[in-house]
């Protein structure tokens, strides 16, 4: 136990905590002579001043393998996720210091950042408890953000839902590693791996693994433990919805992929032939042919933009999914490239609507209608996140697919259930343009409603120039990873 | 040669200046596609007249691209691809000609027209199938929007989604058999590659049934896209609701996207499965001739005529493929470009010079009009067209056809015979086409007198004469038509030392199984 060690190993989150408290400190000395919107703009440039610090210590930390006597591991994995989550964060918070009206600035930023904090211990966690904590660090500010907005019913219907869900499956989460706790005598994972490995399976190992994958299934919103995303992407604040679409999930594939291959591994069976052995790999590709399946369908029938999102977002945990079984074989580079351009692609449709929210209320996917004219800055930029989302190249969105069906068809062709996984998505991907399409129709082709001069929702849209910024930059990012994916793939 | 990928650069480039431009000036977005395709058009050119032809694809761009897959940049072309390249130049700067009189965001119009060519051009440049379907995808989207934002008001929204879902399914099919065929090379101990030469090399070790499993999905997804029966709905459709430049993009360029497609990829790596699934995709193309050929026989809508026309004709470029000899497939890739220049004619009399001046396209209407004598021009244009089409000699339909039939004949006698029939189905739409349409007037006088009024009767001699525009692409499209019907040795010579390479031989030979 080495406490500077450790000490260097989390910077990152030091200086995400710092800042949190900082931001609260300053609000408290100068908030109270000050106008609501100078101090959020007081508290985003705080928070994202320790989000940039937070970035320079990921990116200038060793990659010194396991700390702290095994407790977090600092690898690839780890700064590629905690780099990404702190871009995901930072893209939120400036956009929630454009766009927000909120009552209490400060105490939002501060919960983003200890949110964030969770999300980069996540992504270095390699053993049950540090994996527990940190999530529930992640998930208790989530819910909390997630009802931020005292003044619509709907937040707070989304908070409680996303609470009960979450609760419940923490619960399930803690049960089943408390069960492979005692099934292994450790919380290590490389100690759990190796005992799995020597042992035989145990029908309560299977309980254990399966009450874990409740909690995976959860965090990833795939189905069917999906209930609760179309609800809290509706009524959440639209930046708390966005760090909830992106870097939670982002972390959270992280966290799951570490417990389940290096820790729950020699449990993991086989998807890639036919008559495999049974394992946690059959549960997960269960799990990715429901989301596909009802993640596509059910985005059909949507008429309400936020659940559309919701809805596609379930069927790209389906991939994602895949990504996780193929993740044993072909590394964790596919599936970190798909979740991190994703949840760009993700963060950066809800900062469109957040803009657009300024204006005129944007909930239906008619209220897109006539965007082109309304701003020609914002449909470009959603035409490219949507494009992404749907799988169309050069946009990151293609590669992403592209790569992880690769992972999964080398996993065995189509001698497997994984293979013919990747084959279902990439029909189903076909499906999915459909209601991209439709959502890129009201934006770029159908014309505003009759326009009269005073109606909002007809008017220009002036764009924030910091919201116009990273909206931007979002839109290269899914560009430029999209034409030259091996700068992240390189990393693995 | 060198200089062809330029034309890709450039269509992207002059797509994103005439966005750029079209917010301030309507022209000058006009003027950039014109300048661009124009210099697309001309660097075609440039290459054709410096072509040296050889057997295999003459590389002109090899870069790594994606080491992780082993994917590569790998731009080449050889007399096929250069012959598509031309078609494609010429019918983008005719396509632009067609589209001066837009008038609605006439900036976003020729930025997605030009990513669409662009787009077109990459796919007729690549060696590498991850290049080539990465160019492909990009000239599907533009047509959602084209269509949907400038097509005919009632239709347009549901052809474009209709006809994006059928390509992106089409092309969902394409992904899988792309990406099987690289997981089945990878198992058979090949390294990860999507380079056309790799794969082929590598599918030689496939089972017969991973072969025909992988020529299917390869083959239908790409021949959905040819508008192969009975997947071909979207075209008709599409189509008509098309506006005209659209239209004769994707009757003359973008469904030899499909045909390309299967020559280019499906066969010669797939040999076995064609050897499998040759007698089905012909029959599949015959139906298509007589099928499509008997539906335009009875429309009642000029440009539904014109667009299940192309259908049919596209089932001779299918069954020139499927017959899998030397002078079936270079009559197939000659029809290919003639097929692009006559529809492109055909859809500019209909979709512009009648169309946009009559307001009407319902042969019940047209025949009311002495069109004729109202639009001298268009009735020429559309005789000269309509005789190319029916494969008159002297335009560059006979020697295409003939050629097919030549081809397929030695293939399979009672081939020939059926698709021979579908020649005299081709003359019999055409010629009613043209009946109708232009010369079915009844005498006004006696009009009036039966007591039914003429439509538009007011307007009668008012149209918007014929525009400079109009007629100089018109007078390009006649030019290319007569001269490779007078001279089509000039593309066979390209195409037929093409045929000669290791693997289009490979696909031959397939067929010969």
């Amino acid at each position: 136990m080495n406490y500077t060690e450790l000490l260097r190993a989390m910077v990152p989150e030091a200086a995400l905590v710092i800042g949190a408290l900082f931001v609260l400190t300053l609000d408290l000395a100068f908030g109270p002579r000050r106008t609501l919107e100078s101090r959020l703009y007081l508290a985003v440039t705080t928070g994202t001043a320790a989000v940039v610090a937070a970035m320079y210590g990921a990116f200038s930390s060793s990659l010194a393998g396991s700390v702290f006597g095994g407790a977090l591991i600092l690898d690839e994995l780890t700064m590629a996720t905690r780099l990404g989550v702190l871009v995901l964060a930072w893209i939120t918070l400036t956009l929630a210091g454009s766009t927000a009206r909120l009552r209490h600035p400060a105490e939002f930023v501060a919960i983003v950042l200890l949110a964030t904090a969770g999300f980069t211990v996540m992504a270095a966690a390699q053993q049950l408890l540090v994996a527990f904590v940190a999530l529930e660090l992640a998930s208790l500010s989530l819910y909390i953000l997630a009802g931020f907005d005292k003044s619509k019913p709907e937040s707070a219907e989304a908070a409680l839902k996303y609470f009960l869900f979450g609760g419940m499956s923490a619960a399930f989460l803690l049960f089943g590693f408390s069960l492979i706790y005692g099934l292994t005598g450790s919380i290590e994972l490389h100690e759990i791996s190796a005992h799995l490995a020597a042992h035989p399976p145990t029908p309560l190992l299977s309980v254990a693994l399966v009450m874990v994958l409740v909690a995976f299934g959860f965090k990833a919103a795939a189905a069917p433990f999906h209930l609760w995303a179309p609800d809290v992407y509706e009524g959440a604040p639209v930046s708390s919805a966005a760090l909830i679409a992106s870097a939670s999930k982002l972390a959270g594939l992280t966290l799951f992929v570490r417990l389940l291959w290096p820790g729950f591994g020699p449990g993991a069976g086989n998807v890639s032939t036919a008559a495999g052995a049974p394992g946690w790999l059959a549960i997960v590709a269960c799990l990715s042919a429901a989301s596909l399946v009802l993640g596509n369908f059910a985005a059909l029938a949507q008429s309400n933009l936020r659940r559309l999102l919701a809805y596609s977002a379930i069927a790209h945990a389906g991939v994602m999914l895949l990504g996780v079984i193929a993740a044993g074989d072909a590394g964790n580079g596919p599936l970190f490239y798909y979740v991190f351009t994703y949840g760009i692609a993700t963060v950066g449709a809800f900062g469109v609507i957040a803009v657009i929210e300024r204006t005129s209320p944007c909930q239906r996917i008619t209220d897109l209608a006539g965007l082109y004219r309304r701003s020609p800055l914002l449909t470009g930029c959603l035409l490219i996140y949507i494009l992404s989302l749907a799988g169309i190249p050069p946009l990151a969105g293609f590669f992403g697919k592209f790569t992880v069906f690769a992972a999964a068809l080398n996993l065995g062709g189509l001698a497997g259930p994984a293979g013919w996984l990747a084959i279902l998505a990439i029909f189903l991907s076909a499906l999915a343009l459909y209601y991209y399409l439709v959502i890129l129709k009201q934006a770029l082709v159908v014309p505003p409603a009759a326009a009269t001069s005073s109606d909002p929702s007809t008017s220009r849209i002036s764009v924030p120039v910091d919201a116009a910024i990273v909206l931007v930059f979002a839109a290269l990012v899914l560009v430029v990873l999209g034409l030259f994916p091996s700068f992240v793939l390189r990393i693995f | 040669m060198n200089a062809l990928p330029l034309t890709i650069y450039a269509s992207f480039a002059g797509a994103v200046l005439a966005l750029a431009a079209g917010t301030r000036s309507h022209a000058a977005a006009r003027w950039i596609a014109l300048v661009t395709a124009l210099t697309s058009f001309a660097l075609t050119l440039l290459a054709a007249s410096s072509f040296a032809p050889s057997p295999g694809l003459q590389t002109i761009i090899d870069l790594p691209w994606i080491a992780e897959l082993g994917i590569r940049y790998h731009l080449a072309a050889d007399g096929i691809s250069l012959t598509l390249l031309v078609l494609t130049g010429l019918a983008a700067t005719v396509g632009v000609l067609f589209s001066w009189n837009i008038e609605h965001r006439v900036g976003e119009f020729f930025a997605l027209y030009l990513t669409l060519i662009g787009g077109v051009f990459g796919v007729f440049l690549s060696a590498d199938a991850f290049t080539m379907f990465v160019f492909y995808e990009i000239a599907i989207v533009p047509k959602y929007f084209l269509i949907a934002n400038w097509g005919s008001p009632v239709t347009r929204e549901h052809a474009a989604m209709k006809l994006v879902l059928y390509s992106f399914a089409g092309s969902a099919l394409v992904l899988a058999g792309l990406l099987w065929a690289n997981a089945a090379a990878v198992a058979h101990g090949s390294v990860s590659s999507f380079s056309l030469n790799d794969l082929a090399a590598a599918a030689t070790h496939f089972s017969r049934g991973e072969q025909i499993g992988l020529f299917a999905l390869v083959f239908t997804g790409f021949a959905v896209l040819a508008g192969m029966f009975p997947f071909h709905t979207w075209a008709p459709t599409g189509h008509v609701a098309a506006p005209t430049a659209a239209s004769m993009l994707l009757a003359g360029v973008v469904m030899k996207l499909g045909a390309y497609g299967c020559l280019r990829v499906a066969m010669p790596l797939f040999p076995v499965g064609l050897a499998f699934w040759q007698p089905t995709i012909a029959a599949l193309a015959i139906i298509g001739i007589f099928y499509a050929g008997f539906i335009a026989l009875v429309q009642d809508d000029f440009k539904f005529v014109i667009g299940y026309s192309s259908v049919s004709h596209m089932g001779f470029v299918l069954l020139g493929l499927a017959a899998a000899n030397a002078t079936a497939v270079a009559g197939a890739v000659l029809q290919m470009f003639s097929h692009g220049v006559i529809a492109g004619l055909l859809f500019a009399v209909v979709g512009r010079m009648v169309y946009e001046r009559t307001h009407t396209r319902q042969l019940a209407d047209l025949r009311q009009l002495p069109l004729h004598r109202l639009l001298p021009f268009a009735a020429l244009t559309f005789v000269l067209a309509g005789l190319a089409s029916m494969g008159m000699p002297g335009f560059s339909g006979f020697p295409a056809e003939l050629t097919i039939l030549m081809g397929v004949w030695k293939t399979s006698p009672v081939w020939a015979l059926f698709a021979g029939g579908g020649i005299l189905v081709a003359a019999a739409f055409t010629l009613r086409a043209i009946q109708v349409s232009f010369f079915g007037s009844i005498p006004l006088s006696r009009v009036t007198a039966s007591g039914s009024e003429p439509i538009h009767a007011g307007s009668l001699h008012h149209y918007e004469p014929i525009t400079l525009a109009e007629k100089v692409g018109t007078a390009l499209l006649l030019a290319a038509t007569v001269y490779i019907g007078l001279k089509p040795d000039v593309l066979l010579d390209w195409i037929t030392p093409a045929l000669q390479s290791p693997l289009m031989q490979a696909a031959l030979k397939g067929g010969s199984l």
